[in-house]
């Protein structure tokens, strides 16, 4: 039986959204320009790793809401990225892809 | 801040139960392209024959594909925070948005296949072949699902009492499966393209 009752959530308001809409069309604008820069080209790898982890970061907790909704749905969506990132990386390292 | 209305049904944990289960997917799809994008970084440098990955990639073209999935995530957040607070019309244009670049997105998919193919780059031209396909033409497909629920969305906002405020997470499940293809091609665009180039 369905019941309905008032939730209160802390999501935020739209110019926090646009906000975060353009610092990840920053971050993105950033990514294609280092690829350009050859002095970056030893440091490439892992800021290019940086970035996009910060975006997909940004996406997640506040598109997604991860950071204002129940800390289970957290759990619940990490265990399955760290599984994906786990098999990532030990198959990388199995195929000598580390090294 | 906004106030939400919403119907949920008693569950032992306290948590929508419908809401677990699209969380529970999002995991188990974390691992199927987690897996697909190992196998195209294990096999796409083995690949024999041309054409190879910096012939081909034109990172500019692909770059603005990035931005406007980047941007239909923001216009999903709106669409879904128009109707948290009861607005219908914002609602509706913004969930229009987000199927327009949704399409605008997969026409650029579409065009950078037709000029790959003709570049000779085939599901069976080499192993570096098979592995792009498979994992940006998965991507597309879920791109195609998220844009054919999104205009489902749209077309039932029409229909009094289907989209409403007080049924706000149907538009809310829709909105985390559109961010979790976002932030699926962050990671094939930085891993895939950006690398590569």
């Amino acid at each position: 039986m369905a019941a309905e009752h008032h939730v209160e959530e802390h999501h935020p308001g739209w110019q926090e959204y646009v906000r975060i809409g353009v610092i990840l069309a920053v971050i993105t604008a950033i990514e294609v320009a280092i690829v350009y820069v050859e002095a970056l080209e030893s440091v490439l790898l892992p800021l290019l790793l940086t970035l996009s982890v910060g975006k997909f970061v940004l996406v997640v907790m506040y598109f997604m809401h991860l950071k204002f909704d129940h800390k289970f749905f957290t759990w619940l969506f990490l265990s399955g990225l760290l599984l994906a990132v786990g098999v990532v990386l030990a198959l990388m390292a199995m195929f000598g892809l580390m090294t | 801040m906004a106030a939400n209305h919403v119907i949920e049904h008693p569950t032992s944990t306290g948590l929508d139960n419908r809401k677990m289960a699209m969380w529970a997917f999002l995991a188990s799809d974390c691992m199927f392209f987690g897996s697909l994008i190992t196998v195209y970084l294990v096999s796409h440098g083995r690949a024999m024959v041309g054409p190879f990955p910096q012939e081909i990639f034109d990172i500019p073209f692909t770059s603005v594909s990035a931005f406007v999935l980047l941007m239909s995530s923001l216009s999903m957040v709106l669409a879904l925070g128009g109707i948290q607070r009861g607005n219908v019309q914002r609602f509706r244009i913004w969930i229009a948005t987000t199927a327009v670049l949704g399409c605008v997105f997969l026409g650029g998919q579409i065009y950078e296949f037709t000029e790959f193919h003709h570049a000779g780059l085939t599901l069976e031209s080499s192993i570096f072949g098979s592995a792009f396909y498979v994992l940006t033409g998965f991507h597309g497909t879920h791109v195609f699902i998220g844009v054919i629920w999104l205009l489902s969305l749209l077309l039932a906002s029409f229909k009094p009492g289907l989209v409403i405020r007080e049924k706000s997470l149907n538009v809310e499940m829709a909105g985390l499966y559109w961010h979790f293809v976002d932030i699926v091609w962050i990671v094939i665009f930085t891993v895939v393209y950006l690398v590569e180039a």
